[in-house]
């Protein structure tokens, strides 16, 4: 128990995806105009990624890993299919965000124009993958812990989306210089958060 | 004050319209205005009646920090005469330390006012007072061994990136005091942390007089060894290695006193603050036994009020959580935003060995989440009144 929510405080603020490895950053840039499609996009990437990476950790494990398919026979015991683990992994994805869209645009028809072509977008959001990967290479012993730690990964990230969603909304009629307004000025915010964001590095849980 | 007045008249046709100056007219209405209330009103917008403008404000701010300033100085001098073991008069002591502690002032003072009039007369708007403040918290916020090229290159990259490419005054969104001491802390670790900066060994000249001679401070040595030499008595008073202004929770006490009186700090930040660090405290208090090492059992094991003591939390919480700019601006937001300044102060300190000060990225950090409260309060007043509206 004590170990999980370790994995999940960890995943939100010590291994934030992007302010500790700069991950999904193009929605991340995209989509934070206003709070309210910041929520959006960030509960999506919350519900695909607790989805996505407990599916493929049951690939790893079961499928994928050296000897992971030695349940099937004996002859099998050998097999190491981790090479294809990219292309599965993608596919869990690409289903799941196809999963997200349908239920986004029959139940929040307002949310899905907002979102736009952003929400598709989520397939090859680079944090979706790399939850996925993170997964596969700090090696969780129990699907539990891949979904806390799936969750966390979003939850980190869908914190991230509406606090820079929030300052952009305040600092909406502030005086940027030219060169600097829209993307320029979204990534100095970013850098300064990514400051105020190491408070929590190394910290030990 | 008549022939000031008189003089600024004269020179002022220079500075307007087709004068010969006109380009640096930001710079001479700065100065104008500084002296003398300006009589002019806004011409558009919410108007706001006011005794005092903004420069009245920071001034106020400044005097308010001149405790806290004096102590820092006299302490710089005691604890370097201690160290190299001379007896010395209350007046050597101060004499020292402001030998040491003013050059750091007008280092802070020339870059960022410099980058400030430059800023202004590039883009042609006013050069606004924020900065009077920060660049007195700059020098009382670093350690007095710093040297003085790093402290101006902290200051021009808050000022720049921190607050210039924002706008300027009033637009930066984290704390620009905080940002040159953050961007200090990661650039030069070295001299920003450890055990050999708090106490200058130097002469007035440079010569180094005791080597290897360590002062941590006493949030170091807990970290270190979960345990402080300090008494809780001497950390109130302030006789104790810190950076120059934040080692005496009395001195800041006053200047506290000075900004809740005025009206110009708010005291719900500072009491929700307190609050939320007593809330942390005395939950490490209880939970102290399932520390991972010893040393972070001693570290948590420390009564809760002591915690508010030791290291910069009482100059932090009184003059940087306060920012009216980049704290949260709502009343009820104000509430929240104290209280996780104060409780997350505390968690990094005991949980974050690498930064046994806790409450400097713990401003930084809710300074950035202080918008969302600040949207969700407001967004749940709408929904509010809007239910009174329907029912």
């Amino acid at each position: 128990m004590q170990e999980l929510v370790s994995i999940f405080v960890k995943s939100i603020f010590v291994d934030n995806m992007i302010f500790a490895y700069f991950l999904g950053m193009c929605s991340y840039l995209a989509v934070s105009k206003t709070v309210q499609t910041g929520v959006g996009l960030g509960a999506a990437v919350i519900f695909v990624l607790g989805i996505t990476v407990p599916v493929n950790y049951l690939l790893e494990n079961f499928v994928l890993k050296p000897g992971a398919l030695s349940w099937a026979g004996e002859q099998f015991a050998e097999v190491d299919l981790s090479f294809l683990s990219f292309i599965m992994f993608i596919a869990v994805i690409a289903s799941m965000v196809q999963l997200v869209e349908m239920i986004v645009e029959k139940f929040a028809p307002a949310l899905y124009g907002a979102l736009g072509i952003f929400l598709p977008l989520i397939a090859v959001n680079c944090s979706i993958l790399g939850g996925s990967l993170f997964m596969q290479e700090r090696g969780y012993n129990t699907i539990s812990e891949a979904t806390v730690f799936g969750l966390g990964s979003g939850v980190g990230w869908f914190l991230a989306i509406v606090a820079i969603a929030a300052i952009r909304e305040k600092i909406r009629y502030s005086n940027v210089p030219a060169p600097l307004r829209g993307l320029g000025i979204t990534f100095v915010i970013t850098g300064l958060m990514g400051i105020a964001f190491m408070s929590f590095m190394g910290i030990k849980l | 004050m008549k022939l000031l007045r008189n003089f600024l008249d004269t020179i002022k046709p220079n500075f307007e319209k087709g004068g010969k100056l006109e380009k640096f007219y930001p710079a001479y209405d700065a100065f104008e205005t500084f002296a003398f209330v300006p009589g002019h009103t806004a011409h558009s917008g919410a108007h706001i009646r006011d005794a005092i403008d903004l420069k009245r404000t920071m001034v106020t701010v400044i005097l308010a920090m001149v405790p806290a300033l004096l102590f820092g100085m006299w302490n710089v001098g005691a604890l370097h005469y201690k160290a190299i073991g001379v007896d010395a008069s209350l007046l050597d002591a101060f004499g020292y330390g402001a030998f040491k502690v003013i050059p750091l002032i007008a280092v802070s003072y020339i870059t960022g006012l410099g980058i400030e009039f430059a800023a202004a007369i590039m883009r042609g708007h006013q050069v606004n007072e924020g900065y009077l403040v920060t660049g007195m918290l700059i020098p009382l916020i670093m350690p007095v061994t710093m040297p003085l090229w790093m402290v101006a290159v902290s200051t021009a990259f808050a000022v720049i990136i921190g607050k210039e490419v924002f706008g300027g005054t009033g637009m930066n969104i984290l704390n620009v005091a905080l940002t040159a001491r953050a961007f200090a802390f990661f650039a030069y670790p070295k001299n920003m942390s450890g055990d050999k900066v708090w106490i200058d060994t130097t002469t007035k000249s440079g010569e180094s007089l005791v080597d290897g001679y360590s002062g941590a401070t006493a949030l170091g040595e807990m970290a270190g060894s979960g345990s402080t030499s300090f008494s809780a008595m001497d950390a109130f008073l302030g006789f104790i290695p810190g950076s120059i202004g934040e080692t005496s929770t009395l001195a800041i006490l006053i200047g506290a006193a000075i900004l809740i009186i005025s009206g110009i700090a708010s005291w719900k930040i500072m009491a929700s603050a307190i609050v939320g660090a007593a809330v942390m405290g005395g939950i490490f208090n209880i939970f102290a036994g399932y520390a991972i090492s010893p040393e972070q059992q001693g570290f948590m094991g420390i009564p809760f009020w002591h915690q508010m003591l030791y290291g910069g939390f009482a100059f932090g919480v009184v003059f940087m959580a306060t920012d009216p700019v980049s704290a949260a601006q709502t009343e009820r937001g104000k509430w929240i935003y104290g209280f996780l300044v104060g409780f997350f102060a505390i968690m990094i300190r005991i949980f974050n060995p690498a930064y046994p000060e806790g409450i400097m990225l713990a401003i930084l950090f809710m300074n950035v989440m202080a918008p969302l409260i600040d949207h969700y309060v407001v967004e749940g007043n709408i929904k509010r009144r809007l239910k009174r509206v329907n029912a």
